[in-house]
């Protein structure tokens, strides 16, 4: 979706403030939030990219402006109320109102270790064989979901050049809605600054992006 | 309340009001048996002191030492990194990207906040705010010069959107002056900010 997270590019947020000896976590809370999150994504119930688009889903001018791991809470609550694990009522009044409902598990302490070091591998086995090569260059498509999507706004519809072949990866726009993982190859592709940006770029400077074989197309 | 590890929060008057809203929510988990505060402490304790940028300086100093690490890092990123046990969740699949006198990469996730957790740590609160997510795409050299880093005219920038889940760890150019440092005198040089492109390793002191 074209919503607040879609960032690069966008103008009028100043310079970058850099905090001087910047502690891990500003607050206490901040700490729990991070815990509760990751400890809530072990359960199960929903996906990491289900749970971007449920961070990116919000008023762009309130994402912009909430701190990031109220972002995180916010859509943690959210995907909570939509899987029925939780009501607005329980979170209003911090009570638990309705039985719990059934979780793939519940994360122990001893389990942490483990479960971070697993991660969660993106790449799935691959079936058939990727489309494009390195040095192939492409475009890239001019769609506008209302739905996830990776493909930046910013980089829509611009010529690139395939650098790296990474994989056969899950696919977020597919994933975030709960349609399946749809594993698609995924490529590095480099676009000039001046193709993104015109002019002002210097013509050397160039950024990547890592893009989904559906988000390609062949140039003719 | 919950029983585990809260020794920092002190007397509930003075919580904030999103101190208590979250405590409350941990809570509201808690008793749902959706979650466990003893595995809560447990992710904020890994963060807090197993997994950080030390890990990434480890794998820069080590490339910097040992050509055969390098070649590995350059061909297999992820392979590399995962044999120095650092293959923890946000590193599943890394990219390292090497600077040089011709290339200087900069690292950014304009759609959120994807950062190499497994080598770096979690991330800075700049890195994930509009400012730096907006502008590293746009403007990369206006971005690095508020950081400080001021590049020779002829060094291209390339910069990496991690959009994907592939993590993206820059490899900073080895200072000059330290031959015959060993590894952990080198670690010491390579800042999380050389990681991320933000910022090159430190010139070694000047011995007084």
């Amino acid at each position: 979706m074209n919503g607040g997270a879609d960032l690069g590019g966008m103008m009028g947020f100043g310079p970058v403030v850099q905090e001087e000896d910047e502690p891990l976590f500003h607050a206490p809370w901040e700490a729990r939030a991070l815990g509760i999150v990751v400890a809530l994504g072990a359960c199960g119930q929903w996906n990491i990219d289900a749970a971007r688009s449920a961070r990116e889903d919000m008023h762009p001018g309130d994402y912009t402006r909430t701190p990031y791991y109220a972002i995180w809470l916010k859509a943690a609550k959210r995907l909570m109320v939509e899987k029925g694990m939780l009501t607005e009522a329980e979170i209003a009044q911090s009570v638990p109102l309705t039985p719990a409902a059934p979780i793939k598990r519940k994360l122990a302490a001893e389990d942490v270790d483990a479960m971070l070091a697993a991660g969660g591998p993106a790449d799935r086995p691959a079936t058939g064989t990727p489309a494009f090569a390195v040095g192939d260059q492409i475009r890239t498509i001019n769609n506008h979901p209302t739905t996830h999507t990776r493909m930046a706004r910013y980089a829509r519809d611009k010529i690139g050049t395939i650098t790296k072949v990474h994989g056969f990866h899950v696919f977020p726009d597919s994933n975030a809605q709960g349609q399946g993982e749809d594993p698609q190859w995924l490529y590095q592709v480099a676009f000039s600054a001046r193709t993104l940006w015109g002019d002002q770029a210097r013509a050397d400077d160039s950024v990547t992006l890592d893009l989904w074989e559906p988000y390609l197309r062949t140039v003719s | 309340m919950t029983s585990h590890g809260h020794d920092h929060d002190g007397d509930h008057s003075h919580l904030t009001e999103t101190e208590a809203r979250v405590r409350a929510l941990e809570s509201l988990l808690s008793a749902k048996g959706y979650i466990d505060s003893a595995a809560v402490d447990r992710i904020i304790q890994t963060y807090e002191t197993k997994i950080g940028p030390r890990n990434g300086a480890h794998v820069v100093a080590k490339s910097w030492v040992e050509p055969e690490f390098e070649a590995w890092l350059r061909r297999d990123s992820s392979a590399a990194i995962h044999s120095l046990g650092y293959h923890s969740r946000q590193g599943e699949h890394i990219e390292a990207v090497f600077n040089s006198d011709e290339v200087h990469h900069l690292v950014v996730c304009t759609l959120c906040s994807c950062y190499p957790w497994s080598v770096l740590g979690l991330p800075p609160t700049w890195y994930k705010s509009p400012p730096f997510r907006s502008r590293a795409v746009i403007d990369p050299r206006g971005v690095l010069a508020e950081f400080g880093v001021t590049l020779d005219p002829a060094t291209r920038v390339e910069v990496h959107d991690s959009t994907a889940e592939i993590r993206y760890l820059v490899i900073p150019q080895r200072p000059a002056g330290t031959e015959g440092y060993s590894m952990e005198q080198l670690a010491d040089l390579v800042t999380r900010n050389a990681m991320i492109g933000t910022g090159l390793a430190r010139a070694p002191q000047v011995a007084s």
